[in-house]
């Protein structure tokens, strides 16, 4: 049995009184128990499933689906060709269309994924980062159509460019003219939708190529960091945008150390916010996050396995205080997962939520002898590798030199050795593997294999009917406000979608003003 | 890199590449790094890249295999035209191996395109270098 958790920190055999100590009460600074006094009675975590797939038309769907099941936020899944910012009948979009989210090329397919849904009525999340102010002035748009008042839209846009040059690669810009337009996204969003967050700083991508839990925590606030220097930069009112920053993460399996990496977190946030702002405004330093079960802790061996893994991780974020959760579906290992296992994913949410109880009084865990001092232990070992980033140059030039891209790939070879070698126990996979074990994977889900040419004629149509006047002014003040630097460029782009100019070709306007960004290869 | 190089793999020069738009390159860069790891000089082509390219990148350093890592579910099409790219400059004697997030029923008809090899994130590396030193004995 091992006796470190998966970050490698020692544990005790027993933990005992004088080796923690007694933490302030919830939702009192530094909110180690939580940001509400009263935790999940207040207000439970939101249920929010990752969907999306094929056409706007086939995923309107799905969410009219899960809406009527008891969820309670959407979270859209975006298909690569629109997270990389090309049409659909570009060259490098081709196969990809529709395939791991929904095709959003325009403000069309944005208003018939919303069809039938009110956009005051539900929070929406985009999982979008390098077109992400683009996505963000299209639901905007949407909501215009629709009659909804901007100010009562609520949902969140990832839009952290930073962590997607480290691991999710949908980069498209340079580092900095992707920090402008994240800070022209969330000083815009702080004036006209102040319900809504206009960023998520992520360390589910990071986790999943391989870091460990302590240094997913410190990756994210370090970039949490840098966007706050940036948008300070830009003159923002640090209490005010502080309120609406918020923090999405993995959960893995080691259930004591995820809790705790959350609980930690949630503290030290606070205290950088305090200590190197002064920011005292209490709202401002609520560490608010949601969370993502699975992934790369699915197993496709013996996939049902993974519905058990996915209570645990479950049982996991809600103890460490999350705001909302999303849980993955047990065949999420090998495919897109079905309607059957989407519906079992958010069924088990629904039994931790309903039938376990652990939500009834606020951090349960707090004050245990073991949780608290694994929780000192990992703020303290979260601080080290934040200082490791800041002795390198801080982590704009850490992800320029491809440093930390580095530092990951190291880390993820590791795990996999250490997988292969039987060290880090996978059940089914490395250990209790039957002999001529026949997996049983369930039902196979397959896209509409007439999914793309749809989307490719709906592109062709919507540019055919568009008035072509206004699309072609729209793009052109895009442009030369781009080029110019000083102006915000949300307004902008909420034109360009209200003429229906496309994802594409807004994004090559930017391109010819700001350039591309140069991959470091670096291994 | 060191110049003399040990291992089941050494004196191989081996292409590992990121095809479509897939941006998880966790996989690739691990297999890259067993793969050097083993002896191989390893060309790491870095993030979305099309077809076309990494053919010509096969051509013009004259690999001996070809590595695709492939997890947005487009195995199927972006391993076609790589095969087929390789095939039209007469290189399709170049083994061709598949990695990434692949559903177990796709296997069979990547094999059948003309890939030489599947592997998943449950692979033990040591079984993937072994396969590779076979085929490229």
């Amino acid at each position: 049995m091992s006796t470190a958790t998966p970050s490698g920190i020692e544990v005790p055999v027993v933990a005992t009184h004088e080796m923690a100590h007694e933490p302030e009460a919830p939702g009192a600074y530094p909110f180690t128990r939580g940001i509400f006094a009263d935790g999940y009675r207040g207000r439970p975590w939101t249920i929010r499933q990752y969907s999306g797939f094929g056409s706007a038309e086939e995923s309107n769907q799905r969410y009219r689906f899960l809406l009527e099941q008891g969820q309670t936020g959407l979270s859209v899944a975006l298909d690569l060709p629109t997270q990389c910012g090309y049409d659909p009948d570009h060259a490098m979009a081709r196969p990809e269309v529709g395939k791991v989210g929904v095709s959003l090329f325009s403000l069309s397919e944005m208003e018939t994924l919303f069809a039938g849904i009110d956009l005051g009525a539900i929070s929406t999340s985009f999982t979008i980062n390098g077109t992400a102010a683009i996505i963000y002035a299209m639901y905007l748009a949407a909501a215009d159509k629709q009659g909804v008042p901007r100010a009562k839209l609520t949902g969140t846009i990832q839009n952290d460019i930073l962590k997607e040059y480290v691991a999710r690669g949908t980069w498209i810009f340079p580092v900095r003219p992707s920090m402008r337009l994240i800070a022209d996204s969330v000083l815009y969003a702080n004036e006209v939708t102040p319900r809504f967050n206009a960023i998520s700083i992520a360390g589910a991508h990071v986790r999943d190529a391989g870091c460990t839990a302590v240094e997913e925590m410190a990756y994210t606030l370090a970039n949490g960091l840098a966007y706050v220097d940036e948008l300070l930069r830009r003159g923002g009112d640090l209490a005010k945008f502080a309120r609406r920053l918020s923090f999405f993460f993995y959960v893995h399996m080691d259930l004591f150390e995820e809790a705790c990496k959350f609980r930690a977190g949630r503290r030290l946030w606070a205290r950088l916010l305090r200590e190197r702002y002064g920011v005292t405004d209490e709202r401002a330093l609520h560490f608010r996050f949601g969370v993502v079960c699975g992934g790369s802790s699915l197993v496709a061996a013996q996939p049902y396995n993974n519905i058990v893994r996915v209570a645990i991780e479950n049982l996991a974020a809600v103890l460490g205080g999350a705001q909302s959760i999303f849980t993955c579906a047990y065949d999420e290992a090998f495919q897109i997962p079905t309607e059957f296992s989407a519906e079992i994913a958010l069924r088990t949410q629904q039994i931790v939520q309903h039938e376990s109880g652990v939500a009834a009084t606020v951090d349960p865990l707090g004050g245990s002898y073991y949780v608290e001092w694994l929780t000192d232990r990992m703020e303290g070992a979260m601080r080290e590798v934040m200082g490791e980033i800041d002795a390198y140059g801080g982590v704009v030039q850490a992800i320029e030199d491809g440093w930390l891209q580095r530092r990951i790939a190291v880390r993820a070879k590791e795990r996999k050795d250490a997988t292969d070698r039987g060290e880090r126990v996978v059940v089914g996979q490395n250990r209790y593997r039957r002999e001529a074990q026949a997996d049983s994977y369930g039902e196979v889900f397959r896209l509409d294999p007439g999914t793309a040419a749809r989307v490719l004629e709906k592109h062709s149509a919507v540019k055919r009917k568009r008035d072509a006047a206004r699309a072609a002014r729209a793009l052109d003040a895009l442009e030369s406000a781009a080029a110019a630097e000083q102006e915000n460029l949300m307004p902008l782009l909420v034109e360009c979608c209200h003429a229906y100019a496309t994802v594409g070709e807004m994004v090559e306007r930017l391109k010819r003003c700001w350039g591309e960004f140069q991959e470091p290869v670096r291994l | 890199m060191s110049a003399v190089a040990a291992g089941p793999l050494a004196g191989k020069r081996i292409l590992v590449a990121k095809p479509g738009l897939d941006g998880h390159d966790a996989g690739a860069k691990v297999i890259a790094l067993a793969l050097r790891d083993a002896g191989a000089e390893v060309i790491y082509t870095g993030l979305r890249k099309s077809p076309e390219f990494i053919v010509r990148v096969a051509l013009d350093e004259d690999v001996a295999a070809v590595g695709l890592s492939i997890l947005s579910g487009s195995h199927q099409e972006l391993s076609r035209e790589v095969l087929e790219g390789l095939r039209a400059a007469g290189a399709g004697d170049i083994p061709v191996f598949v990695g990434g997030t692949i559903p177990p029923q796709d296997r069979a008809a990547l094999v059948a395109a003309g890939v030489k090899g599947v592997f998943t994130n449950d692979t033990p590396l040591e079984q993937m270098i072994d396969e590779l030193a076979r085929v490229l004995a």
